[in-house]
Parts: structure tokens; sequence; C-alpha cells
């Protein structure tokens, strides 16, 4: 692949697209449910919607196709919030999100842009 | 342009439109989330046709063939006829061929119907009295030539639609059946997994039909089998099962007995602590769980830590309805 062709993709594209999301969301989804800190912010009352969600976060990160708004961003986790959820638990995800990539040999200049992404949404996602 | 029909209402989706447009835009209230095919909260299903594929992506295997959808992603190429989940209210009459006890609190019930009806193996349907009394029971055996489908009753204290099988159904009484439900069911390809089947008191009822059905369509994987019971009294089919394990090589079955009148024939302890911990890792693996709720969704979790795929497990918890 020459260089400009590279450059010319997408950074969903780069990742692999939803085969990469479909390869990730099982080994972030694992590391979220085993860490105490966090865990009782996902509600695993029925585990495949909860994937579901997951795979829907990953898709953004991995700067794939969504519809997202910041306001739907900011309702969807106004209870979690309620429940007491900070910066150290975004920052605790943002760990599994590197640490998942990391997992899957994506090279480290694609995994800033992911985090970048993701980074992006904290506000929102903490209702600040 | 195509129709949409749901319900008794027709509806005709404008070029560009996907399914959840056309009925928002006429009022029908569908749940829905993303807009984008992931949430799965605007899952519907298609009556007639299979949907577009495309419309498919994400959904569960089992989900895919009984053909559901994301209304969301779906631009029809025809005619469409669609249901929300769980809202398919078509019942046919069967009647009453056979009763047996299996233990002291399951009843073995065989139903006969004449109307065609199609299912899988482990899926439910709702049995209904025919003063309406309704509960969901999960069929026990493969889909056969001979027109009847096979449940495993468990007398539940105040169990109303139980008592009543138990004590008043007879032989020859007539029943209505909903369609089948549920996507705790085998399907082939992938001949060669390793299958996990986990299931307590009655939960054999669709292991049994999944065990069947998965050896009737040639699975050459091992197929672990662990039914539980609290005591020697809960467990049945024991005899069935042992010869199935010694008629085919791949096919491995442990009973378990969690109380204190376990013997040697059989594993001590609960059903899903010893099939799980038989294994180092489930990575690549199909999981099975059926029957008490704790244990279904405590396994689900406990499986997907050992490394199974969360789209390689499939679970049916048998929720006790309160009676009044």
């Amino acid at each position: 692949m020459s260089e400009s062709q590279e450059s010319s993709q997408s950074l969903y594209e780069k990742l692999g697209g939803e085969a990469a999301v479909n390869a990730a969301v099982d080994i972030f989804y694992r590391k979220v449910l085993s860490d105490y800190r966090i865990n009782r912010f996902f509600d695993n009352s029925d585990m495949e919607k909860q994937a579901a969600k997951q795979k829907a976060f990953l898709t953004m990160a991995f700067g794939g196709p969504n519809n997202y708004s910041g306001t739907d961003m900011r309702t969807a986790h106004a209870h979690l919030v309620k429940m007491g959820l900070n910066d150290s638990h975004f920052d605790a995800v943002m760990e599994h999100l590197g640490a998942t990539l990391t997992e899957l040999n994506v090279p480290a200049d694609l995994i800033a842009q992911a985090a970048a992404i993701a980074e992006s949404t904290r506000k929102d996602i903490l209702g600040k | 342009m195509q129709n949409i029909t749901i319900g008794e209402s027709t509806f005709s989706c404008q070029p560009d439109e996907t399914v959840l447009e056309t009925l928002l835009r006429e009022n029908v209230r569908i749940p829905n989330g993303c807009r984008q095919g992931l949430c799965q909260a605007c899952m519907m299903r298609s009556l007639d046709n299979p949907p577009p594929a495309p419309a498919q992506t994400g959904l569960k295997d089992t989900l895919q063939k009984q053909n559901y959808f994301l209304a969301c992603i779906c631009h029809p190429e025809q005619d469409m006829t669609v249901a929300l989940p769980n809202q398919q209210g078509a019942s046919i009459e069967a009647v009453v061929t056979q009763k047996q006890r299996l233990t002291p609190d399951i009843i073995r019930l065989v139903v006969e119907y004449q109307t065609p009806f199609n299912f899988f193996a482990g899926q439910f349907v709702n049995l209904k009295r025919l003063d309406g009394l309704t509960r969901s029971y999960s069929i026990a055996n493969i889909p056969q030539h001979q027109n009847i489908l096979e449940f495993h009753i468990r007398r539940l204290p105040d169990g109303q639609f139980s008592n009543w099988v138990h004590d008043e159904l007879v032989v020859g009484e007539r029943l209505m059946l909903s369609e089948a439900q549920g996507t705790c069911h085998y399907l082939p390809g992938r001949a060669e997994q390793p299958l996990m089947l986990v299931g307590t008191g009655s939960g054999l009822a669709p292991l049994y039909g999944i065990l069947a059905d998965a050896l009737a369509q040639g699975h050459t994987g091992p197929i672990h089998l662990f039914h539980g019971s609290r005591d020697l009294n809960g467990l049945y089919f024991i005899d069935e099962m042992r010869e199935l394990a010694e008629k085919f090589a791949n096919v491995h079955y442990t009973p378990c007995v969690s109380g204190a009148d376990g013997d040697s024939t059989h594993a001590r302890g609960r059903a899903h602590d010893i099939a799980l911990s038989s294994t180092e890792s489930l990575s690549g693996w199909r999981v099975f769980l059926c029957g008490h709720p704790d244990m279904v969704n405590q396994t689900k979790r406990m499986a997907f830590m050992k490394g199974a795929s969360m789209s390689d497990i499939y679970a049916d918890a048998f929720h006790v309805i309160q009676g009044k």
C-alpha cells in the first residue's frame, strides 16, 4: 500500500472496521467486568444489551459511523453520574480501551487517535 | 416503493427510508436508540420473508435464523410483514397424548398438534389452558414427522399451571400452543466446536432437545452435558443420557448432586461449578445454560470471563411467574 493511499484511509478503516470492533468487544468488556473500580456502573442483568453498548462505544472511539450527540451521551449517563460516576472511572475505562487495543497489536499512533476520540466525550458522559 | 405491514396496518416506505423511519413517521411506537444498528433496541422480526442481510448485522446467529432484524438499518427490498419481538399472537391447538412421572415433582407431557408448526429444539412455547391460564415451557424433543412436542413440567409449590398439569390434566385433553420462541437452540455450522450444556432441574428439557438436535445435525466436537439437582430425586433421564454417552463417543454426561444424598455415581456439587472447573478455558466453546435464573445469569458471566465469546453463549432462564 502506498503512503498516499494509507493517509486517505479513515481511522476506522485503518483499525479494520467492524471486524476489529467485534474482535475488541469481548476483550474490552471482560476487562471492564473484572475491574472492581467500575464494574458496578455496568449493569449486567442483560449482558447481551450491555455488550451491544460496549460495541457502540468502541465503534465511536474507532472513528466509525455513529449518530450519538453530546446530549444523548449526557442523558444516557445521567443516572450513573448520580451513582457517583467521576473522572477516576472515566480514566479506568480509558485504560481498558488502551490495553484492549495494545492486546490486539494496534500501532501506538492509532491507539492515540482512538483515545483522543473517546476522551472528547468525557465532559458529556460525566455531565459537566 | 415497498409496503410495511405491522399488525392490521400497512404503510409505504419512502425511497431511502428505513423501516424504523417509516414506522415512526406513521406514529407507530417502536423502541429505538442509536439508530445505527448497534444498540439493538429497535429489533423486530420479519414474519414473511428473510430480511435484507445487512439489517441483521451484529445479531446473534439464532436471531438471524429466525428473521429478526434491526429496523433502523433496514432498507426493505420487497414488501415486509413485521412485528415487534413477542407480539406474535398466533396459537394452535394440541391434544395431550402422554403423561409420565419423571421425578417426584417433574412430569413428562407429550402433546400432538395438527396445524403445521415450526420450532427449533430448545425453544419454548406458551402453553395455554382453555380458560386462558398461560405458562412458558421448553420443548424437549427435536422436530420430527410425528407432530409432537414434549415438555418437562416441574411442580412449583404455588404453581397454578404446574399443579393443574400434575393433578388434573389427563390424556385426551386439549391445550393451546403459542408459536415457538427463544434463541437458546443449536444451529449447524462449526460442527467441531466443543459444546458445554449446563442445566438444573427441568432445565434438562431444552438441553435434551439441543443435544439431540446437535447429534442429528452431525456435530462432531465434544459435547459435555452437566445436569444438576439438589437431591438425587431431582435427576431424571439418567439411563437415557448414559446410553447416549455410550453410543456417541463425543457425548459426555455428568449428573451432579449438590445436596448431601449424592453417591459415587454422581459428581458432588453444583452443576455449573463442576462444569466450569472441568476445563481450563472456554475460549472457542459454545455454551448453553438452562434452568434456575440465578444459575443461568451467574454462569453466563463466569463462562464469558473464562473466555467464551458473548456471541457463543445461549441462555434460557426459567423465571417463575407468581400466580395469584
